[in-house]
């Protein structure tokens, strides 16, 4: 076997430490969980030499070693257990040139820990434009480590880093500074209690304790000792991060020269605009728009050949094996159509991606979250939640997956719940199909109704997302206080490829992820609608030719499927259901729709038109299910689909959760059954009474 | 009364002279939001609230009440 050295990748947020990664590693990562939490776990393999290969751990960026979301806390644990499998060798800290000052605080405190650590100074092809120059030796030589200027930009310094980490024995371990000065009585008395541990390490315990709760794998005994209350504590850290930043400004002044005269800066000229009162607001505006457009419009051409590509494949494997029976069936109308309904996803979930990553890279997305944030916090959101919100539009499952940067966690949930308010784009092709039954046409100034009753269902999302964030702010409670520190990064051009990276990693997550679960319900929902009991079901063509002998061919073939289904299992729980949805105005057909719903909202349309055995290959598709479904009576007569009926119905679909995907999401990013199943229930259910008062007042 | 971060004009300056304040986070002490310190205002969202700055050379954007618990000595130039 060949010897692995175990590196740690440990950085501020916003200083290039995933593009040092994807340097480092380039497609030899994978992204996994750290047991337990919902972090996202980044590692690889890099080839130093021959025979020699490291395992670099992209760890969270965190700005100190006291954490105060779970992401930090990850780092901390890691850095405390030696026994950890992932402990580093040797720990490489990126910084950026810019925030030197800042970078090097978190420098010195892995230092204190005894790890061998180097120092990456990061953008150094920023130095010039920036008028700094750095004293590299005597930086290396104050800081006892060895620094390496990298600029992944221009793919400099990388081969330098690696000979770093080959030789990583050769690394001082000498501490930066002697943290118990800050209070020598009290190290003391600590150092009695536990002759055996590390002075330093033992206070990051402590205090992270204070910080953050008790931390999980703590071995040591703190019951004997007598502790100092938080304020004290807080008060200590307070003199420790002064005491760290007088030795950090003490090197720099030597070690580092800025020249403000030759510092040209971008950011006060971008921000004037991008973060001004009002033209602030417009960009965004259009940036917006420009997202929409991509999702709607720009994805549609892929996902129609998606779309046509599974249907002549199923097609295609229904001919070549005609004798496979129910095995044919099977794959054709369960596992194709199940894989297809999530690879049609693909598109739209990229483009999001590519987007938001975009926007992410160029430090574009900090200033939205600057100009958003007092408006969100009203509602019990922050500023952090308008991505997700946009990204809900498009898709749930990238939206939640985009809350993760939100640190607080009450914000964080709260955005996840509400999420799935916002129309998404499964929901369009129900909306569509029930506006043009039930919408008269005409116009309202200009405006025909079934646009705007199709803007007013948008604008419903919204607003039924932030007012459930605002009763959820005030019935949650948590115990941990909610603090908001966005640091502002400077303007870069995106690279390219750490945004393709992005854009890969997040789709392969939701094939992976989201697929396996959409996949079996797909199964479990043909299987149902395949197969019924009793000899309804199984001499459906006769007893239907025996009903209506005048049918021929096609005709035949779907009264025959039509009849089957109302007899399957399915069907069955349709009838067993209607007694529930009649007072919504619903009948049993509409009630299969809105069971098979509950795995995907769009398939509504599709299971309707199964039911109403429509296809007639010479018409029109879409207008036949229209004219069938408008043509669609109860047993007294009445039709079905009446202006009161299609309202009650929209408004169903606009609140109900219908969407296994996104549960199994929000499971996934919660780490819990109760989030999903209080979103499952309280959606259903605010949906099931506001569609029902619907019906009755315009019955 | 003292003044604090809230009260900066958009373009002051001023130092730090206390924000040892319980509710302030440690993060932001660690962002060089310590005595002693020069602090900027560049930005204000409508409001007031939140606030862009630059503390230390770092450029971070706090709410407004977190702002308030920062006492500063305004910088005349």
């Amino acid at each position: 076997m060949s010897k692995q050295i175990n590196v740690a990748l440990i950085g501020n947020p916003n200083t290039g430490k995933t593009s040092v990664f994807n340097a480092l590693t380039g497609l030899n990562q994978k992204v996994g969980n750290y047991p337990g939490i919902t972090v996202d776990k980044k590692e690889g393999i890099c080839k130093l030499s021959r025979g020699v290969k490291a395992h670099i751990l992209d760890l969270p960026g965190t700005y100190s070693l006291n954490a105060s979301s779970l992401d930090e806390n990850v780092v901390i644990e890691l850095l405390l257990n030696k026994n950890d499998k992932d402990y580093p060798d040797v720990a490489v800290i990126v910084s950026d040139v810019e925030n030197l000052k800042r970078n090097l605080l978190l420098f010195t405190q892995i230092k204190d820990l005894k790890i061998p650590t180097i120092l990456v100074i990061n953008m150094a092809d920023r130095m010039s434009r920036k008028g700094i120059s750095l004293d590299i030796e005597l930086l290396e030589d104050k800081l006892n480590t060895k620094i390496a200027l990298v600029s992944t930009r221009k793919n400099e310094g990388i081969p330098n880093l690696k000979a770093l980490i080959e030789n990583y024995k050769t690394l001082s371990t000498e501490p930066c500074l002697d943290t118990s000065t800050i209070d020598a009585e009290y190290f003391d008395s600590l150092k009695q209690a536990f002759p055996n541990q590390d002075l330093y390490k033992l206070w990051v315990v402590i205090s992270q304790d204070a910080n953050f709760g008790k931390m999980d794998r703590n071995e040591l005994d703190f019951s004997k000792f007598k502790t100092k209350s938080k304020s004290e504590l807080k008060r200590l850290q307070q003199k420790e991060t002064i005491k760290r930043y007088q030795f950090i400004n003490g090197i720099l002044k030597e070690g580092q020269t800025i020249d403000v005269t030759k510092a040209t800066g971008l950011r006060a000229q971008f921000d004037r605009i991008l973060t001004h009162k009002i033209w602030g607001y417009v960009i965004f505006f259009v940036i917006l728009l420009t997202i929409f457009q991509a999702i709607y419009d720009w994805a549609t051409v892929p996902m129609d050949f998606i779309d046509s590509s599974f249907a002549s494949l199923a097609e295609w494997i229904k001919i070549t094996f005609p004798g496979g029976g129910k095995l044919t069936d099977l794959i054709a109308e369960g596992v194709i159509a199940g894989i297809g309904g999530i690879v049609i996803f693909i598109p739209q979930i990229a483009f999001l991606f590519l987007f938001i990553s975009v926007l992410e890279e160029s430090g574009y997305m900090s200033r939205v979250v600057f100009l958003m944030d007092r408006v969100m916090r009203r509602f019990g959101l922050s500023g952090k939640s308008v991505v997700p919100l946009i990204s809900g539009t498009a898709c749930a499952i990238p939206a939640i997956m985009a809350t993760r940067n939100i640190e607080n966690w009450k914000e964080r949930l709260i955005t996840i719940l509400v999420t799935p308010f916002t129309t998404c784009s499964a929901r369009l092709p129900v909306y569509l199909i029930i506006i043009a039954l039930v919408i008269p046409e005409g116009r309202f100034l200009g405006l025909s109704y079934q646009a705007l009753a199709l803007m007013l269902l948008y604008l419903l999302g919204f607003g039924m997302a932030v007012l459930s964030a605002y009763v959820l702010d005030k019935i949650l409670k948590t115990n941990r206080k909610t603090f908001f520190v966005i640091e502002m990064p400077s303007y870069k051009v995106p690279l390219f490829k750490n945004v393709a990276l992005t854009v890969l990693e997040k789709t392969k997550t939701f094939v992976f992820e989201a697929g396996k679960i959409i996949l079996a319900i797909s199964i479990v929902l043909w299987v149902l609608a395949s197969y019924g009991p009793g000899k309804e079901f199984n001499n459906a063509p006769a007893i239907v030719e025996d009903m209506y002998p005048e049918l021929q061919g096609e005709q035949l073939e779907n009264k025959v499927a039509a009849y089957k289904l109302e007899h399957s299992f399915i069907g069955i729980v349709g009838k067993a259901i209607e007694p529930a949805i009649r007072p919504l105005g619903y009948d049993w057909k509409i009630g299969i729709g809105i069971v098979t719903s509950f795995a995907a909202r769009e398939v509504f349309v599709g299971t309707l038109a199964t039911i109403y055995s429509v296809g007639s290959a010479l018409d029109d598709d879409d207008k036949t299910i229209k004219n069938r479904m408008a043509n669609e009576v109860h047993d007294n007569g009445k039709k079905v689909f009446t202006l009161a009926s299609g309202i009650s119905l929209l408004l169903f679909y606009a609140f109900a959760m219908q969407c296994m995907s996104t549960l199994a999401i929000v499971k996934r990013e919660t780490n819990s059954w109760k989030w999903p199943m209080i979103q499952l229930f309280g959606m259903s259910l605010i949906a099931y009474i506001v569609a029902l008062i619907a019906f009755q007042i315009l019955n | 009364m003292r003044l604090t971060i809230a009260d900066l004009k958009k373009g002051e300056r001023a130092t730090i002279v206390d924000s040892s304040s319980e509710d302030i986070p440690l993060k932001l002490l660690e962002m060089g939001c310590l005595p002693g310190n020069v602090v900027e205002l560049l930005q204000v969202a409508p409001f007031h609230d939140p606030m862009y700055l630059n503390i230390n050379d770092s450029y971070l954007a706090i709410r407004k009440e977190t702002a308030a618990l920062i006492l500063i000595d305004i910088i005349n130039e």
